[in-house]
């Protein structure tokens, strides 16, 4: 039983040299702010890329953490570990998402020296060329705005190589698909009556894929929001506390039954529309790639979720019902 | 590329004496010396080939033709290698080639092995005008003794006795070797380039059914240029390679 004035050392988890030495620390200080006064006296460490634990080789502490609940003595020692240069979660998530969007649109509108000069600022003749744009655009504002009012973030910040890489991923699959789908040449879905070979099909699109193919978009477009939204509030403002989501009044949660992460599946279903109402190879790519990257994510996640919770649903499977 | 680079990183003190306990099962040291010596004789089989061609026909042109089949076998065979190194990172150490000679990354190793097997199919194979020109024999002839090295570097640590002679020579030859390979791959690639744009090889254009294109001549230009990132890395992390493996010579050997 702690009173009083502790002291805390502060060493590197690497060398073990003393980098901090602090006197009069308040026994009910928490982790976040011990990470104050550290930067105070090393100001090129700012709290959100210092790793502070117990042990050199150990997991680090969380920020609420408090002094006295840990197993330290009055003079407690942690080791430090550079996490590198952080930037914001917000931030990368509004550039990432915020190129494709703007990306696609050149495409559309045909910027000068993407295409053969004779088709600057034409539009496309074929109406899904139109469509695709418009579900293109909404989905990334859709997800700028999510970033902006919805998404409650458990980590503040990510490491400053992340948001080079993400957005090398990001915009150059925007700017690919959108380069074809947009292109002067493009080839719509057509439905062709007969398979002969001699048989040219009139210029009829194939409306039904293309239609079928919105509804898919919308309804999963319409299923990802309803399940950030049900996240959302799982955890009250500024907490960082995490419970098992279940399912709600809006129908389109009820997935939370069979699968942890329906946000993956809903996005998978939406770049599945998607390419089945460009049918372009480009776009198949991308929700193959992001397919494995969620399955990925998703699996890591049903993992911890049934490490943290003895009565996790069993039913559940990481992204696909039943399946994967 | 041509950079005998693969499954080098942790060599060093090791290769001699002393040995860890902790070796490889005598199953799969069996099959890795079989391997191994199997390669070291294919590759000897191109190189006496080579030779055999030169002094019958008095020149060094087109002797790929002499040596074209074992060179696609065995060059290809090596993507075996990709296969017992990811099983070795699965099966911890079991599949290693000796103790202390881990394969540094699956991806370097399959880097440079699909590379390779690039270079032999969809580049020499592929454009029938450019196995005539003398730059592939000098990436083969490159290849070649680079390999015979190697294998025989393998196979001699699997059964622990390794002369230094053969260490000394596989973190040496490199030296020139790799330099004398790319260039005559780059040199291969380049000849290729004027076929490839004629005939549009390999090549896909719109409008097409699934909205897709792919420009084999581009592609290979961007190949050729990524050699610029990739060799120097490639060669100064096997210098650095060469310090270490040949500085702690003096301490261990005992061959």
């Amino acid at each position: 039983f702690k009173h009083g004035i502790c002291t805390v050392e502060i060493l590197d988890a690497k060398t073990k040299d003393k980098l901090c030495f602090l006197d009069k620390v308040e026994p009910n200080a928490t982790i976040g702010e011990i990470k104050s006064m550290f930067h105070k006296s090393h100001p090129q460490w700012y709290a959100a890329r210092q790793s502070i634990r117990l042990d050199p080789k150990g997991k680090s502490l969380k920020d609420e953490d408090v002094l006295q609940h840990l197993p330290v003595g009055t003079t407690a020692t942690f080791y430090f570990r550079d996490l590198g240069a952080q930037i914001s979660w917000v931030t990368v998530f509004l550039t990432e998402y915020g190129g494709p969007l703007l990306l696609y649109l050149m495409f559309y509108f045909r910027v000068p020296f993407i295409y053969a000069p004779k088709y600057d600022f034409t539009t496309s003749k074929h109406w899904v060329v139109h469509l695709a744009c418009m579900c293109h655009s909404f989905h990334y504002l859709k997800r700028l705005l999510e970033t902006l009012f919805v998404h409650r973030f458990s980590h503040g910040t990510m490491p400053l190589r992340n948001i080079f890489k993400n957005c090398t991923y990001y915009w150059g699959f925007a700017a690919w698909m959108a380069y074809y789908i947009n292109h002067p040449l493009y080839t719509p879905p057509i439905r062709y009556y007969i398979n002969h070979p001699l048989y040219t099909p009139p210029p009829i699109y194939g409306e039904q894929q293309v239609r079928i193919a919105l509804i898919i978009f919308l309804f999963c477009q319409v299923g990802n929001f309803s399940i950030h939204i049900a996240l959302r509030n799982l955890r009250p403002p500024g907490s960082k506390t995490r419970k098992i989501p279940y399912p709600t009044k809006n129908p389109f949660t009820w997935i939370f039954l069979l699968v942890s992460c329906p946000n993956y599946t809903y996005e998978l279903g939406s770049w599945f529309g998607f390419t089945l109402m460009t049918q372009c190879l480009p776009v198949a790519f991308f929700t193959a790639v992001g397919f494995i990257q969620m399955t990925v994510w998703a699996k890591g996640k049903h993992r911890s979720y049934l490490k943290e919770f003895r009565d996790y649903p069993p039913l559940r499977s990481p992204i696909l019902p039943f399946v994967l | 590329m041509s950079a005998p680079a693969i499954g080098t990183t942790k060599t060093a003190h090791s290769d001699v004496a002393p040995k860890k306990k902790r070796g490889p099962g005598a199953l799969a040291t069996a099959y890795l010396v079989i391997y191994n010596v199997v390669m070291t004789a294919g590759w000897l089989v191109i190189a006496v080939g080579l030779v055999r061609a030169y002094l019958v026909r008095g020149s060094y042109h087109g002797l790929y033709f002499s040596i074209e089949k074992p060179l696609k076998f065995f060059q290809t065979g090596a993507l075996l290698e990709v296969i017992q190194y990811i099983s070795s990172n699965v099966m911890i150490m079991l599949c290693s080639p000796a103790p202390g000679i881990v394969p540094s990354s699956v991806v370097l190793t399959g880097f440079q092995v699909l590379s390779r097997v690039f270079l032999t199919w969809a580049v020499t194979h592929s454009v029938r005008e450019v196995q005539s020109e003398d730059s592939v024999l000098l990436f083969v002839s490159a290849w070649t003794i680079t390999e015979i090295i190697r294998y025989s570097f393998y196979t001699f640590s699997l059964l622990n006795h390794l002369p230094y002679l053969i260490k000394w020579a596989r973190y040496t030859f490199f030296l020139v070797l790799y330099p004398m390979g790319v260039t005559g791959e780059l040199l291969t690639i380049y000849a290729a380039l004027p076929y490839v744009q004629k005939t549009g090889l390999y090549s896909v254009t719109l409008p097409n059914k699934y909205n897709f294109s792919f420009d084999y001549y581009t592609f290979l230009i961007l190949t050729m240029v990524s050699y610029i990132p990739l060799f120097p890395q490639l060669y100064f992390h096997m210098m650095r390679q060469r310090k270490k493996v040949l500085a702690h010579v003096e301490e261990y050997k005992t061959e």
